[in-house]
C-alpha cells in the first residue's frame, strides 16, 4: 500500500539522564493511576458503595486526557528525539484507539443484553437471545438484501461517472463551468436533497417529475410499489454521488501519458478502440480505487432513506442502518440494534476484505 | 484531425462527422447541466412561490408567477422582517452557527491530528509492537469501513455518562474520527510528493525534526492541507446520522433542523425550500470558489 517509511533517517546522539527517564515514566503511571483509582471510586459511588461522588463521569474523562499528555511528554523525555518521531503519530492514533476501541469493546458487552432505554432495569445480560431475535427477524434480513442491491447500483453510477469524465477529458469549451456544475449535487447535504427531490419534486400531485410523469400517460407513484421506490432512493443516492467518482475517474484520465493514446491513434485505431483497449485498461487501478471508496460510502447509506420512506414501503427499501436507526429511534431497542450493528460489522469486515483481495489478486493477473 | 484542404468529399465527410461528435457532446454535457441544476434551481424558486404557484406548477419566476418573500419570511429573513426580532430567525441562526463551529472545528482537529500522522507515517519507521508503518497506516484507513450504526449506540451512552449529550464538543469529536481516515489518505499522499532532500538540508542546517515539518514541509504541504480540510468541512456539515441521535436541544445541526421540518407540520412548501436552500447555499459558495482545492483532494488518493 506504500512504501515503508524510514526516508528521513536521523541519528541523533542522545544523552538522556537516568532522572530523567525515572520522572516521565512517573508521570504516565501516576496519571494512569490517577485516572484508574478515580473511575473505580465513581463506579463504586453509582453502586451505592461509596456516600461521596461525582455527578457524571467528567472528571474520569478528565483525567485521562490528562493521563494521554503526559504518556505524549513522557515519549519525549524517555526516548529524546525517537519520542519526537513518535510524538507524529502519537496523537491521532491515541484519539481513534480511545474513540472506537473503548466504544466497540462496550458495544459487545451491550449486544449481549437486553437493554431497552424504558426499562428501568439498565442492561441485563441475555446471553443468545438477542442472536435468535435476530436469526427470526425478517427485516433485518431484508435490508441486508436490500443493501446488496444498492452496492450493486454501484456498478451503473461507475459507467454513467466513466461517461461524464471522457466528456469532461474530451476538448470542450467552458470546461470549469461543467466542472463546478457536475459537481454541486456532491456538496449538498442528503437531508436536503431528500426534501428537495424526494418529497417535493417527487410529490404526487404536484412535483415537477410527477408532472412530466403524467403528460407521458402514466400515474405517478414513486414510493408506493417496492421496486420503483427502491430505485427512486437508488438514483437519489446516485445523484449525490456521481460526481464524487467522476472527479477520480477524470483525474485518472488526466493523468493517462498522452502519447499512447496518440500512438494509438496513429495505428489507426477508432475511438472506441483505443477507449477499449487502450483507456481502459489504463485506468483499471483508478477505476478500482473509485468503485471500492464507493461502495464504503455505499455501505453506510442511510440518511436519504430515513428521511424520505423511512424502509417503506413495507421495508423495501430499508437499509441495514436505517433499520437499525428505527429500531432504537422507535423503539429504544438499544441492546438489540446493537447486536444487529454489530453484526453488520463483521459482514463488512468480511465483504471488504474479500473485495480487496480479489481485486489484488484480479490487478496481477496479466491482462 | 481538421481538413486542410476543403475540396474533396472525403474531408467534408470528415467534417460532418466532426460536427455530429461536437453535437453529441455537448448535448450530453447540457443535459447532465440540467440534472444537476434543475433540483437547485426548484428549491430555490420555490422559496419564493406562494401555495398556488406551486400547485399549478409554475416554474419561471416574473413570468409566470411573481416571486415574493413568503418563505424566507417563515425563517424571519426576509427585507421586511430582518430588522425586526424575530424567534424563528434565531432558532435558524442558533442552528447555523452549531454546524459552522462543529464542521470548522472538527475539521480543524482532523487536519492537525492527520497531517501529523501522515507525515510521520511517510517519513519515519515505527515499530508499536507488532505493527509496522503499513499497519498503522491501514489502521487508520481502515477506520473508515467502520460504519456509525456500530458507534452511535455505544457513544450515547458513553456520552450521557460524561455529560456530553447534545453538546457540540461531542459532535466535534465524532466528526472528527469519520473524516480523520480521509484526511491521512489525503496528506499522506501530498507528503509522499514532497522531497527528502529539503528536510535533510534543513537538518543539516541545524532544525529539528519539528522545525523542518513546521518551517519547511507545512508551507509546501498547505494546499493539500486546504484540499484536506474543505472535503472535511463538506462532509462534517453534511452529516446527519449522529446529529439526529446524540442531539436534542442545544446543539442540534442544520441537517437536523431540516430533517425535524419534514415531519412535524406536513409539508410547508415554502418554508421548507427557504430553509433547504439556506441548508445548501453555503456548500454551494464553497463549491464555486473553491473548486480547484475539492478536486485536488479527491484526486490525490486515486492517482498514485
Amino acid at each position: 500500500m506504500s512504501t515503508e517509511g524510514d526516508l528521513l533517517h536521523t541519528v541523533t546522539a542522545d544523552d538522556i539522564s537516568e532522572g530523567r527517564k525515572r520522572l516521565g515514566k512517573t508521570m504516565v503511571w501516576g496519571t494512569a493511576g490517577l485516572c484508574i483509582a478515580l473511575a473505580i471510586w465513581q463506579a463504586a459511588f453509582e453502586a451505592g458503595r461509596v456516600e461521596m461522588g461525582f455527578g457524571n463521569w467528567r472528571p474520569i474523562l478528565y483525567a485521562y486526557l490528562l493521563w494521554a499528555t503526559a504518556l505524549c511528554v513522557a515519549q519525549v523525555m524517555v526516548h529524546g528525539e525517537k519520542g519526537k518521531r513518535t510524538l507524529f503519530v502519537l496523537p491521532a492514533a491515541l484519539f481513534v484507539i480511545s474513540l472506537v476501541i473503548f466504544p466497540l469493546l462496550f458495544a459487545l458487552y451491550i449486544s449481549f443484553t437486553d437493554w431497552n432505554l424504558a426499562s428501568v432495569n439498565g442492561p441485563q445480560p441475555n446471553g443468545w437471545d438477542n442472536m435468535r431475535q435476530m436469526w427470526n427477524d425478517a427485516f433485518y434480513w431484508n435490508a441486508l438484501k436490500n443493501m446488496v442491491y444498492y452496492v450493486l447500483a454501484v456498478s451503473v453510477e461507475y459507467v454513467i461517472a466513466f461517461g461524464l469524465a471522457l466528456l469532461l477529458n474530451a476538448q470542450i469549451r467552458a470546461r470549469k463551468f461543467f466542472r463546478v456544475v457536475f459537481l454541486l449535487p456532491l456538496m449538498l447535504s442528503p437531508v436536503a436533497v431528500s426534501w428537495m427531490i424526494g418529497k417535493s419534486m417527487l410529490e404526487v400531485r404536484f412535483g415537477p417529475i410527477s408532472r412530466v410523469v403524467r403528460e407521458l400517460g402514466f400515474e405517478p407513484s414513486f414510493f408506493g410499489n417496492p421496486e420503483i421506490a427502491r430505485f427512486m432512493i437508488m438514483a437519489m443516492d446516485a445523484w449525490t454521488f456521481i460526481p464524487f467518482m467522476m472527479i477520480m475517474l477524470l483525474a485518472g484520465l488526466q493523468a493517462l501519458p498522452r502519447e499512447i493514446i496518440e500512438a494509438s491513434k496513429v495505428d489507426g485505431a477508432s475511438g472506441w478502440q483505443s477507449f477499449k483497449e487502450v483507456i481502459f485498461p489504463l485506468m483499471l487501478p483508478v477505476s478500482v480505487t473509485a468503485i471500492v471508496i464507493r461502495v464504503i460510502f455505499k455501505l453506510k447509506l442511510a440518511d436519504i432513506i430515513i428521511n424520505v420512506t423511512s424502509g417503506g414501503p413495507g421495508g423495501a427499501t430499508d437499509s441495514v442502518t436505517s433499520f437499525i436507526f428505527r429500531e432504537y429511534r422507535d423503539r429504544s431497542n438499544v441492546g438489540y440494534g446493537t447486536l444487529l450493528a454489530i453484526v453488520y460489522l463483521v459482514l463488512i469486515i468480511i465483504f471488504v476484505t474479500l473485495m480487496l483481495k480479489l481485486v489484488s489478486r484480479w490487478m496481477e493477473r496479466p491482462a | 484531425m481538421t481538413a486542410v484542404f476543403k475540396d474533396h468529399d472525403a474531408d467534408n465527410k470528415v467534417s460532418a462527422k466532426w460536427w455530429a461528435s461536437r453535437i453529441a457532446i455537448y448535448g450530453a454535457l447540457i443535459a447532465w447541466t440540467i440534472i444537476c441544476l434543475f433540483p437547485i434551481y426548484w428549491t430555490l424558486t420555490t422559496s419564493f412561490k406562494m401555495a398556488p404557484d406551486v400547485m399549478r406548477g409554475n416554474m419561471v419566476p416574473w413570468w409566470d408567477y411573481t416571486p415574493n418573500w413568503r418563505g424566507w419570511e417563515s425563517l424571519g429573513l426576509s427585507p421586511r422582517l430582518i430588522g425586526e426580532v424575530s424567534t424563528v430567525r434565531e432558532e435558524f441562526l442558533k442552528r447555523f452557527w452549531n454546524s459552522t463551529i462543529i464542521s470548522v472545528s472538527a475539521s480543524l482537529l482532523a487536519v492537525v491530528l492527520g497531517s501529523l500522522a501522515a507525515y510521520g507515517l511517510s517519513r519515519f519507521n515505527y515499530r508499536f509492537g507488532f505493527m509496522r508503518n503499513s499497519d498503522i497506516s491501514f489502521f487508520f484507513l481502515s477506520q473508515l469501513i467502520l460504519p456509525p450504526v456500530v458507534l452511535a449506540l455505544p457513544f450515547l451512552v458513553l456520552y450521557r455518562s460524561l455529560d456530553l449529550l447534545d453538546s457540540r464538543i461531542g459532535l466535534i469529536l465524532l466528526y472528527t474520527l469519520t473524516v480523520l481516515p480521509i484526511v491521512v489518505w489525503i496528506m499522506r499522499d501530498q507528503f509522499q510528493g514532497i522531497p527528502v532532500e529539503l528536510e535533510e538540508a534543513a537538518l543539516v542546517d541545524g532544525l529539528g525534526i519539528w522545525g523542518s515539518f513546521v518551517q519547511i514541509v507545512l508551507p509546501i504541504a498547505l494546499p493539500g492541507m486546504v484540499a484536506a480540510f474543505i472535503l472535511s468541512l463538506v462532509l462534517c456539515w453534511n452529516e446527519y446520522f449522529f446529529a439526529a441521535l446524540l442531539t436534542s436541544t442545544d446543539a442540534k445541526t442544520l441537517p437536523v433542523m431540516v430533517a425535524s421540518q419534514t415531519g412535524s407540520q406536513g409539508i410547508n412548501w415554502w418554508s421548507m425550500a427557504a430553509l433547504s436552500s439556506a441548508a445548501i447555499l453555503p456548500l454551494v459558495i464553497v463549491a464555486i470558489f473553491l473548486e480547484k482545492y475539492i478536486i485536488k483532494g479527491m484526486a490525490a488518493g486515486a492517482v498514485k
